[in-house]
């Protein structure tokens, strides 16, 4: 089993600042962690390599910083990474990211199995998962709550949606994207610290992966971002209730016109 | 990327909704969408179609005239039973190639946000997720789309001029669904399944109904969530009632309670849970860590109640109840007239 996890490195701030000349956020400065729900992804990699042999690859797109995102993955389990990291890759959307991510998956080779968060946490697209495995022309499942049996040649997965969940089975490649549920991500251990800051991350340009240069970065974007603002402010004041509970519990109705 | 000319641009018209089907019911959201592009349709002086992909839908995809829908594009195939994404993405592919529309708007659940991003990049085209709002330039159909982003701490405006058609998802209940109209009438064209529809894709081998793992918090009106200040798990079973009670409303969690095991990860509000936007959000004992407020901070009322007056959830919260919600929410449950 050959798998590929795929990561972004994310601002771990909520509280995002804008350039009011450049109209882009201002990431220098924010502290960058590993996007929560590709945690999720890295374990999923890491327990079926354990259980079913092989090799999970970390892969990234972003600014050279991102390698940090990816030693995390390899000091809890992974056993390699590559990032891949050019000017020519900026300002690409979701479009040409999945592009990029696809291009450098066939370049890897062999890949059974890509395993992708559900969504990032500053973009909320989850968009990039389903674009890669149409790129790749794979099947696809999202929001997966747990793999239930995967062979050689087919995956069997439960998917969450709105009514419940159902079961269904692919063959492989294909690609996954995962929820919290499906598991508890490991803490690292001190191997896997030490694995972590000795591994040598490769960088891989466009020519690396083979890219049509006009399908990744921003010339590669169908969109285009032309204003960020921020939003409209909540309110100006909080209305305080208290007292007794059943008189805390009068107003609040009254207020709610229940 | 090689952009659209102003006449190839021209070719496309006309705004298209992708029904959005469980249990082969036509959801609510349909018709929200539906609403929505019928306001723009209106601006380009164009034409409303919905794409209902389906099994045993016969009948159903007639009342969508009633909300504004012109055409309505049917698929009715037992293969359409579950949701296939890769079957699902290769129709629309090829009737987007066949009628060309100038925007796709399809709801952004579970279904939507899988299928969507897999026919963007068959055809090519922008997409922008989770819109708050859409609005079209009457001359030259450009869409502007509008969605939060970091949390809901900055609001991106979208664009992709270059490409038709057009892309966006939309949450349930963020667009109004309209009064439905009886009189209105449209047209039916039905679309037939290719045996290549059917190639190459996933097996559903099972589908389970469950309130325990619907993940389904975005169709709520209401959702009253607690965190770790319910102490449990018999703490949920008191949200529970009072969700019962007040109608309507959907039971939420913090991480916390999620992670202490008191209820299932389907009701988690936030970062690595699900993100809401209800007309009311009732906070119990969640002191509010960015990461849970980020992910219902753009609901329109927020009402908190706990102990502690100073936690961030009071804060930001439109109506903030100090007191023991112990005591308080059977008071409450109690008060609720009868309907």
């Amino acid at each position: 089993m050959k798998i590929v996890v795929c990561i972004k490195q994310v601002p771990a701030t909520n509280d995002a600042k804008i350039d009011p000349e450049t109209k882009r956020i201002v990431r220098e400065g924010m502290k960058a962690i590993l996007n929560p729900f590709d945690t999720y992804a890295v374990e999923e990699g890491v327990q079926l390599r354990d259980k079913f042999g092989g090799e999970v690859i970390a892969l990234s797109m972003g600014p050279p910083k991102a390698e940090a995102s990816l030693r995390e993955a390899i000091s809890v389990g992974v056993d390699r990474a590559i990032l891949l990291s050019d000017r020519a890759f900026g300002g690409s959307d979701t479009w040409a990211t999945s592009y990029a991510l696809a291009k450098a998956i066939k370049k890897i080779g062999d890949i059974d199995l890509v395993i992708c968060g559900k969504q990032a946490i500053d973009g909320d697209t989850a968009q990039v998962g389903p674009g890669i495995a149409a790129h790749l022309d794979w099947l696809q499942a999202t929001y997966v709550m747990a793999v239930e049996e995967i062979s050689s040649s087919s995956i069997r997965v439960k998917r969450m949606h709105e009514d419940g969940y159902d079961i269904c089975e692919m063959s492989l490649p294909a690609v996954i994207t995962v929820v919290k549920d499906i598991n508890i991500p490991r803490v690292p251990s001190l191997k896997g610290r030490l694995a972590s800051n000795k591994c040598e991350i490769p960088v891989w340009k466009p020519d690396d992966i083979g890219a049509d240069t006009s399908k990744i970065g921003l010339n590669g974007s169908p969109t285009r971002v032309v204003k960020i603002q921020p939003p409209p402010p909540r309110h100006t004041s909080t209305k305080k209730i208290e007292g007794s509970s059943i008189e805390c519990a009068q107003t609040l109705l009254r207020e709610l016109r229940l | 990327m090689i952009a659209f000319t102003d006449a190839e641009r021209k070719e496309y018209r006309n705004i298209w909704v992708v029904a959005e089907i469980l249990s082969g019911e036509i959801q609510s959201v349909t018709h929200e969408l539906t609403g929505a592009a019928r306001t723009l349709a209106d601006l380009r002086k164009s034409e409303v179609w919905v794409v209902v992909m389906g099994s045993g839908i016969e009948g159903k995809p007639e009342s969508l005239f009633a909300y504004g829908a012109d055409v309505a594009i049917v698929v009715d195939h037992p293969g359409l039973s579950g949701f296939v994404d890769e079957t699902e993405a290769k129709i629309m592919k090829r009737l987007i190639a066949e009628y060309k529309p100038e925007v796709v708007i399809c709801g952004a659940t579970t279904r939507g946000r899988a299928l969507i991003p897999r026919v963007a990049v068959m055809t090519h085209c922008g997409l922008t997720a989770d819109c708050t709002g859409l609005s079209i330039d009457p001359e030259n159909g450009d869409l502007l789309q509008t969605r939060p982003a970091f949390g809901g701490n900055i609001l991106a405006t979208i664009r992709c001029s270059n490409h038709r058609p057009q892309m966006a998802t939309v949450r349930p209940r963020v667009m109004k669904s309209p009064e439905p109209d009886p009189g209105r009438t449209g047209r039916i064209i039905k679309e037939e399944m290719l045996t290549s529809d059917t190639e190459k894709i996933k097996q559903i081998i099972d589908v389970f109904h469950s309130t325990e793992t619907a993940f389904n918090l975005a169709d709520a009106q209401i959702i009253i969530s607690g965190g770790r200040g319910m102490k449990g798990s018999e703490g949920f079973k008191l949200l529970k009632q009072f969700a019962e009670r007040v109608g309507g409303a959907a039971v939420g969690a913090s991480r916390a309670a999620v992670d202490s095991g008191w209820i299932p990860y389907a009701h988690q509000v936030g970062q690595t849970g699900q993100t809401v936007q209800t007309k009311v959000y009732i906070a119990c004992g969640i002191s509010g860590q960015i990461q849970h407020l980020v992910g219902m901070q753009s609901c329109d009322l927020i009402i908190a109640i706990d102990k502690n007056s100073d936690t961030p959830m009071m804060q930001i919260a439109d109506i903030a109840v100090v007191g023991d919600l112990f005591e308080i929410i059977p008071e409450i449950v109690r008060e609720i007239p009868n309907l």
